[in-house]
């Protein structure tokens, strides 16, 4: 119960930390730890192969994207004087659609968990094994997962396309 | 305390130093056979045939002036060479290197030569590779330089491009063992076909084997693969700006991590401790003597081959190694429900 607290309040606390951050670089460092974190909750959930998964996935790859990201436009500051070389996301439109999103998220979170009737401790054994795992995804739940490699298919033509329409549009100028 | 646990930790202590030191014994490996591929001596001076330059140039390293510029992050200037020797180390900790052993005796239960036992060992080493990304990372980005910056970014584009061939490698052999254990992946590798051919999966996994060590290569970036610290172009990349102890971590990170891909590579593809000869007690001085020879291969290869184009480099690993290591995966993967292997 220690390590679920140790764990869980790291988590907590590096997740604040990332929206009160105004260096990017940090807020993704925090972002990192705090998965970190939830991978030690995974682990004391018995299930090692959710915990390594979410390092390699999130931690891993996706964050370093991110990270890469960030370099790249090489932003130490967010900008937050409001004129035109401001980031579109920045004016005031754009974020008081956040502020309606993000209410919209709070309302959720407080529907899911008043409605939610999982109590207690879920049965260990089924999320343990790797064989497992894999033999529920193509059977149960194959048709949410075909979709979501879909989805990612699509995102990732997308990209390219986007990506190359840019470059065609330099190499006429 | 029990001798169990005793034996445990010092087994631990002793995988810690045995890591420092083949950091050492590698720099030395590293400057004699430079040295005989360019026909010159190499380091001959300090101690018997140059064998204490490496303890020299520690000393040297230690006693030298930390830096750091002014303009740069200090927090994540400081914690970069951390995260890299921390990774490297960390990775180790679940690589196998011989078989259970009470020491004659001398313990009541069998220890595992092995400081931790996990049974997802293969995607753990998998996702501390991909944590030691940011050491380099954040040293590219937190010393404010361009040269440092370009290294970074160049490292991390490079490194997420070869992981990918680097885990399809990896799976053609967790398909064939049927295991995600190091251990298990091991023993799947006693005995021999013929009386005399060893069962291991480089024979199974060629070309597994060749994706495996290239994308290792990359990985570590070593020769012909490396662009985060071209000299030529970047002065030394990512490591520009760091001085003294804190450049000696990223060395050490450099050195520990080459010689983990090698540990997982003899222990996926070259059968582990299984050998002829040598009890199975002592199976350890096999695991020794294949890691050294893939170490030896590394150092060779870096010598011998010059530096690609980092076009080429990017070309090579999603145009020709990722495909192969598909292709790989997916005949493996039709052979293993086959003929059940």
């Amino acid at each position: 119960m220690t390590l679920f607290y140790l764990f869980g309040g790291v988590a907590v606390i590096t997740s604040l930390l990332v929206i009160a951050q105004r260096n990017p670089i940090y807020s993704v460092l925090l972002l990192i730890a705090s998965f970190g974190a939830l991978s030690g909750l995974y682990i004391l959930l018995d299930a090692p192969f959710a915990a390594v998964i979410q390092i390699i996935v999130y931690a891993g790859a996706i964050m370093v994207l991110f990270l890469f990201v960030v370099m790249l436009l090489n932003a130490p500051h967010e900008d937050t004087d409001l004129d035109i070389r401001v980031h579109p996301m920045l004016h005031p439109g754009a974020m008081r659609l956040g502020a309606v999103l993000a209410v919209a998220l709070v309302g959720e979170l407080i529907w899911a968990l008043t409605n939610s009737n999982v109590s207690g401790s879920f049965p260990a054994g089924p999320v343990v094994s790797v064989a497992t795992i894999g033999r529920r995804l193509f059977t149960e739940y194959a048709f949410p997962f075909e979709v979501t490699s879909v989805l990612i298919l699509v995102a990732m033509v997308g990209a390219v396309v986007m990506a190359k329409q840019d470059s065609a549009a330099k190499g006429k100028r | 305390m029990t001798p169990f646990l005793i034996a445990q930790i010092a087994l631990t202590l002793m995988v810690f130093v045995a890591l420092l030191s083949s950091a050492a014994g590698m720099v030395y490996m590293e400057r004699k056979v430079a040295a005989f591929l360019q026909q010159r001596v190499g380091p001959l001076l300090v101690g018997p045939k140059g064998l204490l330059q490496p303890l020299a140039d520690v000393i040297k390293l230690m006693f030298k002036e930390e830096l750091r510029p002014r303009a740069a992050d200090r927090i994540l200037f400081a914690l970069a060479p951390i995260i890299s020797a921390t990774a490297a180390f960390a990775a180790f900790a679940v690589v196998p290197f011989g078989a259970e052993t009470t020491f004659f005796g001398l313990l009541d239960q069998p220890l595992r030569l092995q400081v931790a036992d996990v049974n997802v060992a293969v995607l753990v080493i998998f996702a501390i590779a991909s944590m030691s990304v940011y050491g380099i990372v954040l040293a590219g980005w937190s010393s404010n330089s361009k040269y440092s910056l370009l290294g970074g970014l160049r490292s991390s584009a490079q490194m997420i491009s070869y992981e990918l061939s680097y885990g399809m490698a990896l799976a053609g052999v967790l398909l064939m063992a049927n295991s995600l254990s190091l251990t298990d992946i091991v023993n799947g590798q006693s005995g021999t076909w013929f009386g005399f051919v060893p069962r291991w999966f480089v024979f199974l996994q060629p070309i597994g084997f060749l994706v495996y060590m290239t994308a290792g290569i990359a990985e570590t970036n070593r020769a012909p693969f490396d662009f985060p610290e071209a000299e030529q172009e970047l002065v030394a990349g990512y490591h520009t700006e760091y001085s003294s102890m804190s450049f000696a971590m990223f060395f050490l990170a450099e050195y520990i991590n080459m010689v983990t891909v090698s540990a997982v590579a003899t222990d996926l593809f070259l059968g582990g401790w299984h050998g002829p000869l040598l009890p199975a007690s002592f199976g350890w001085i096999w695991f020794l003597i294949k890691v050294g020879a893939i170490l030896f291969f590394y150092v060779w290869m870096r010598w011998t081959l010059p530096r690609y184009r980092y076009d080429q480099l990017m070309a090579f690993g999603w145009k020709v190694l990722l495909p192969v290591s598909v292709v790989n995966l997916l005949v493996t993967a039709a052979a293993v429900l086959a003929f059940g292997l």
